[in-house]
């Protein structure tokens, strides 16, 4: 019999249907995964099943626990049930534990307030699951503050929390899709350990096909609140019999055209950079320590060129990224466009900036809701000393919007009227309409959907072929600058510790950081039958 | 910790030598001469000079600044043109009636304040919430000296429970004092109140929406649990500013409240200063104000770092 039986669930929120019909069921020691896209309603089937719905939520159908339907069980008997027999680790580390209160409080609260102990015993179990989830406690002592902690490790401490009653179901909504590449691969092994060892069922929600083909015996493919395929997981992935499935799949190992490039006088010159930070004072008149963030970097960029940037968070590509664009000052060495220094005499070079543009991750927080599309996308206009005015404006606006593929009549509309990678569409023609010489795409594609961020990728790599593009493209996915980049930088502790041609970087990399780095990135599996086969999943 | 409070102590002293120095030249030495201001246009000369010597403006600025600190450091205060007694003396009268009043009016709102604001955000959108919120409106929209006057009105006049004003002194007993007090500190808590409310609730509301509550939740938390547990402290932080900002107003600010009940507070001294134009009251109560202010948001820093452990790493 299933631990979890869900049949028929349909799902409205203030009168607006959510999930409808799903049917999912999972046994005891088995893990299901539930993927698609952002809004296909895999959160909510997750919040549903452990009670925590928003408020306004009319369900129908029933979610039987262990033979019992949770959607007819008082709030009293879901509070007993949650933390004991199901529970929750959610995706944000960083936010999901309070900060005013120590792991170990955290983790102690989960088993007393089920009373399931006395409080000696209590804290030898926290100090137990704090062990198995690799928190050592030498290093990590109950009386531990979340920000003393990293993003994996605070991860841990929610995993800790959710198994230290050895629930029966554990719930894992994207777990590790804030963490970087080798803490994910950390995480999901904790994860499938734990479910080994306790014969727990694991109910897994992500977006990420790689991730899933790795770790779910079964898959659930959800589309707009409705499970469209469902089976084995090497069984969904292998037949693909719902056409959503496989754009899906294809949209993930999605590889996008990329021009040969003619990249022979150089452009950007990075020389021997160096970026220090002034941390917090450690004594009251004593002069404030100094973090290195970027180490003497060096590397060129060539007219043409594709240029990938990649480091887990924190290295220092983010650092390097706002000196190049001459956003802050360096410390040592010499940033130079075309020859001109991008910071001079303690100021940013305007001549310099306005040959580069850049197109950041958050399609939703980069523009200004108030004004027009018009507006946003001319907004560069203003670094130039001649900005086009009237209908030569107009003929730039509608020129730009052309080449991301969107209509000209899309001028006069608001930002709120166009989806997440419309959105980013705009950001790069934001970025185009001044004919930029290099362009920075910072992470421009880590937020976006599988299918819409394959969109996005083969619209850079039009743009590239037919406005000659020179750009730097940084990203924490590996996967993603294998596709649209002619060479890659891999940065580490605030070096850069490989510079090489792309193919050459992920078929024999050189560095063990870089391999350690693709050996931890999930993969999906190559079928042989499938498309584009010929091409690794990467 | 320690180094957080030490770090807060030095700029506690910075901001009180700042303060020190531009009170002092606004009213000492800005163009104008103190001695002829304070006696008005049809003074005599004679008077005026002797005025002068008294105040010490024939001694370079440096000597006065020195010596008005130096004094303030020892208790001196100087000597009030108007009534001819110590200045250390008329504040140390008036602070043992404004200093409870401000305290008893702050006890007051915050005990009103935190119930009502947890009750609210507890019930978010709710009949209790709507009460609640336009509660507050009301409290912030009424005026406190036509609340105090019909506090007079039903309390004093019709039931006779209080009187309608003065202040006894301390010496007929602490009750008897705090009797006194009580319609003041009630009118002067209502405003604070409502708009302490306000800030509680929508602190708390926000912090509710926080990943951590829904962790909390996730636990096995019931809602009210996740609030009182993990909600109340982080939402503090806001809501201590605010105390803190109304302790130092309620110290100066409440003049019509104590002129509507005749109370001999420092509201009125700085007042009756002013009208009169004697400046020596006038620059020792807006310096003591000052130091009341500065003192207090270092108890508020001092407040947050045991509210917040992130403070106290950060030093």
């Amino acid at each position: 019999m299933s631990l979890l039986d869900i049949r028929n669930l349909s799902l409205s929120i203030h009168g607006k249907p959510i999930l409808k019909d799903i049917s999912v069921s999972i046994r005891q020691g088995e893990i299901t995964a539930l993927t698609g896209e952002s809004g296909s309603g895999k959160s909510m089937t997750a919040f549903a099943t452990i009670g925590l719905l928003p408020r306004g939520s009319v369900t129908t159908g029933e979610i039987l626990f262990d033979g019992s339907n949770l959607l007819t069980r008082s709030e009293s008997d879901l509070c007993d049930l949650r933390g004991r027999d199901i529970s929750m680790v959610f995706q944000e580390p960083m936010t999901a534990l309070n900060p005013v209160q120590t792991i170990g409080a955290q983790v102690m609260e989960t088993i007393l307030i089920h009373g399931a102990m006395t409080s000696s015993d209590a804290k030898a179990r926290t100090r137990d699951v704090l062990d198995r989830v690799g928190l050592p406690p030498d290093r990590f002592p109950l009386t531990r503050y979340p920000h003393e902690l990293s993003g994996g490790q605070r991860q841990r401490v929610v995993i800790a929390m959710a198994i230290a009653l050895r629930p029966r179901l554990l719930i894992a909504d994207e777990p590790t899709t804030a963490l970087d590449v080798t803490t994910q691969a950390q995480i999901l092994d904790l994860l499938k350990g734990l479910v080994s060892e306790q014969n727990m069922a694991l109910m897994m929600i992500t977006h990420d096909l790689a991730v899933v083909s790795d770790m779910a015996d079964t898959l659930n493919v959800m589309r707009a609140g409705e499970i469209v395929e469902h089976g084995a997981t090497f069984d969904v992935l292998r037949d693909m019999r719902h056409p959503y499935t496989r754009q899906l799949f294809d949209a993930s190992r999605h590889q996008a055209k990329l021009s040969t490039a003619k990249a022979e006088t150089p452009l950007l010159s990075v020389e021997n950079v160096s970026r220090d930070y002034a941390l917090p004072r450690t004594s009251l008149f004593g002069s404030r320590p100094m973090f290195r963030a970027v180490n003497r970097v060096s590397f060129d960029i060539k007219r043409g060129e594709r240029v990938g940037l990649v480091g887990e968070s924190g290295c220092g590509k983010s650092t390097l990224t706002r000196a190049i664009l001459g956003l802050e000052p360096i410390q040592e060495g010499q940033i130079t466009l075309d020859g001109d220094p991008v910071w001079q005499d303690g100021h940013p070079n305007l001549a310099v900036r306005r040959k580069m543009q850049v197109v950041f991750q958050d399609p939703y927080g980069s523009f200004n809701p108030r004004h027009r599309v018009s507006r946003l996308i001319t907004e560069p206009f203003h670094l130039l000393t001649d900005p086009p005015k009237g209908a030569d404006k107009d003929a730039a606006i509608a020129d730009a919007l052309t080449a991301v593929g969107l209509n000209p009549a899309d001028a006069d509309k608001h930002i709120h009227a166009f989806s997440g990678g419309q959105r980013q569409r705009i950001a790069i023609a934001r970025a185009l309409i001044i004919r930029p010489d290099l362009i920075v795409f910072d992470e421009a594609v880590s937020a976006l959907d599988v299918r819409v961020r394959a969109q996005i990728l083969d619209l850079m790599a039009d743009l590239s072929r037919d406005y000659g593009l020179t750009y730097l493209f940084i990203s924490h996915d590996l996967s993603v600058v294998r596709s649209i980049t002619d060479r890659v930088l891999v940065m580490r502790a605030g070096e850069i510790v490989e510079d090489r041609p792309t193919p050459a970087v992920f078929e024999a990399p050189e560095h063990p950081y870089t391999r350690t780095l693709i050996d931890a990135a999930p993969q999906l599996p190559a079928f042989p039958e499938t498309q584009d086969a010929a091409r690794p999943a990467f | 910790m320690l180094h957080y409070a030490l770090k807060r102590l030095v700029s506690l002293a910075i901001s009180l030598l700042v303060a020190s120095l531009v009170i002092f030249v606004v009213v000492e030495v800005a163009p104008g001469d103190p001695a002829s201001f304070m006696l008005g246009i049809n003074a005599q000369p004679d008077t005026v000079a002797a005025l002068r010597t008294e105040l010490g403006l024939d001694q370079s600025k440096f000597d006065r600044y020195r010596s008005w600190v130096g004094g303030m450091l020892t208790g001196d205060f100087g000597t009030s043109y108007t009534y001819r007694t110590p200045v250390s003396q008329m504040i140390a009268d008036r602070l043992w009636v404004s200093l409870p009043l401000a305290l008893y009016a702050l006890t007051l709102s915050t005990l009103i304040a935190f119930p009502a604001g947890i009750f609210a955000a507890a019930r978010r959108g709710g009949i209790g919430d709507l009460g609640v919120t336009g509660a507050t409106q009301l409290g912030v929209a009424i005026p406190n000296f036509w609340f105090a006057m019909m506090l007079v009105l039903i309390f004093a006049i019709n039931l006779r429970w209080f009187s309608a004003g003065g202040f006894p002194g301390w010496d007929r007993g602490v009750w008897t004092g705090m009797k006194a007090l009580t319609l003041p500190a009630i009118a002067l808590a209502l405003p604070q109140a409502a708009i302490l409310t306000r800030v509680m609730r929508s602190s708390l509301l926000d912090i509710l929406g926080e990943d951590f509550i829904r962790t909390a939740r996730a636990k096995g938390l019931s809602s009210r649990q996740a609030l009182w547990r993990h909600g109340l402290r982080n939402a503090l932080i806001p809501v201590l500013t605010i105390i803190g900002l109304q302790f130092a107003f309620l110290l100066a600010g409440a003049i019509i409240i104590e002129q509507v009940f005749f109370l001999p507070g420092l509201g009125r001294l700085i007042f009756q200063a002013i009208t009169q134009r004697d400046l020596i009251v006038v620059e020792s109560v807006v310096m003591l104000l000052v130091f009341a202010v500065i003192v207090v948001n270092f108890v508020v820093d001092l407040a947050y770092a045991a509210v917040d452990p992130r403070l106290r790493a950060r030093t």
